[in-house]
């Protein structure tokens, strides 16, 4: 058994044997932590719940805004939350509009200018969106409002959370 | 190509010096496990700092979720430990991690009393490490308030009326540490800013005072 004869020297082994070990025990301590802090990104993005907003028969053509109000789970809080919804009638198709506007995140009205009384209408700098949601170019927001998701049984209409329309 | 990156670095900083400095010490024979197995009584010490390690990693994590305020203390620590993934591990690391601190602190102090390390010229080493001891101390009384549960309560409570004790300032401490008169919202928060900032802050210069100590004077004859 002379020194030369091995591929592997002492020294070597030992190196790997230590560093390997030391590296299972290390990621052993760090692993679970890593995992338990990016858990939030993680985690399944639960199905939305779908909420009761108002009976049909009080939809018009022209949007109005119903107020929403629904449990939100955060963690460990659940807390109610109060949205505001402009919906209206497009035939037989219910429209359910948000009204943030996309451009900064303040609050949308319909008719909120006078001079453009069917329009949604946004005080701050002065975004614009059609009837529809479509935004007015030349004004600043860049994409459309978001529309909820939402279905009508029985005569009620039920929302989920708003979608980007892009 | 480590070794590229690593020479790239050198090359500019040479940081050899700093980490040889660090790494080359004297490890005499009579502290070598390798030699007389009985030396393993040596390792307390640098347990005692692996375990402080693992208890700053997992409490960092452990802040992610946590939040200190008495609505949701309690709440946010059975969110993370049931919900989140790994949680239990997380916690559990940083809850028997706690008391593994404190067997092994007690470990080293006992090797280094029956070894007779304490004396000249290393007294001043023995008053840090008997320093480092209540601060560790210190760490686990304000940690068990966190869950805020029933346990947390009472053990501040009684930790509390201990403290309330102490001869003509008793009163003025207790109430300084609990943030009021009664065991709430602010006694809670300060207990956290305590065990997060304070005691940690403590620790660590304390225990860079502690190894700075050991490589000046070196480790201590055999018996």
């Amino acid at each position: 058994m002379s020194e030369k004869n091995h591929n592997v020297s002492r020294r070597q082994f030992l190196t790997y044997t230590l560093m390997g070990v030391g590296g299972f025990m290390g990621s052993a301590m760090i692993m679970p932590m890593v995992r338990f802090a990016v858990d939030p990104i993680l985690r399944a993005e639960a199905a939305s719940d779908m909420y009761e907003l108002t009976e049909v028969e009080n939809l018009t053509d022209e949007p109005q805004s119903f107020p929403l109000s629904f449990e939100q789970d955060d963690g460990w809080v659940t807390q109610q939350v109060e949205e505001t919804v402009w919906a209206y009638l497009d035939g037989e198709d219910v429209v359910a509009l948000s009204p943030v506007c996309t451009h900064l995140g303040c609050t949308v009205s319909f008719g909120g200018d006078e001079s453009n009384p069917d329009q949604f209408f946004c005080p701050c700098h002065f975004g614009r969106f059609e009837q529809d949601g479509t935004n007015v170019p030349g004004t600043p927001p860049t994409e459309p409002l978001h529309r909820y998701e939402h279905e009508v049984r029985d005569g009620i209409v039920y929302v989920g959370r708003p979608q980007s329309q892009q | 190509m480590l070794q590229r990156i690593y020479d790239w670095i050198d090359d500019r900083i040479d940081i050899t010096p700093i980490w040889r400095d660090i790494a080359d010490h004297e490890v005499p024979e009579h502290v070598n496990p390798g030699h007389h197995f009985s030396a393993f009584v040596y390792c307390f010490g640098g347990l005692t700092f692996f375990t402080v390690v693992i208890q700053i990693l997992s409490g960092m994590f452990l802040t992610m979720y946590y939040v200190p305020d008495i609505v949701n203390a309690h709440a946010s620590v059975e969110y993370l430990q049931s919900e989140v993934a790994f949680g239990m591990i997380v916690r559990g690391m940083h809850h028997w991690g706690a008391s593994v601190v404190i067997v092994m602190m007690f470990l080293h102090t006992l090797r280094v009393f029956f070894t007779g390390s304490y004396k000249k010229p290393r007294e001043i080493n023995w008053v840090v490490g008997v320093l480092i001891f209540f601060v560790i101390l210190g760490l686990g009384f304000t940690g068990y308030l966190l869950p805020w549960d029933m346990k947390a309560y009472f053990a501040t409570q009684v930790g509390l009326e201990i403290a309330i004790s102490v001869p003509v300032i008793g009163d003025l401490l207790g109430e300084l540490l609990a943030g009021g008169e009664i065991i709430g919202a602010q006694t809670l928060t300060r207990f956290f800013a305590i065990h997060v900032f304070f005691l940690p802050g403590a620790l660590l210069g304390l225990i860079a005072v502690h190894f700075i100590m050991i490589r000046r004077q070196g480790i201590s004859g055999p018996l």
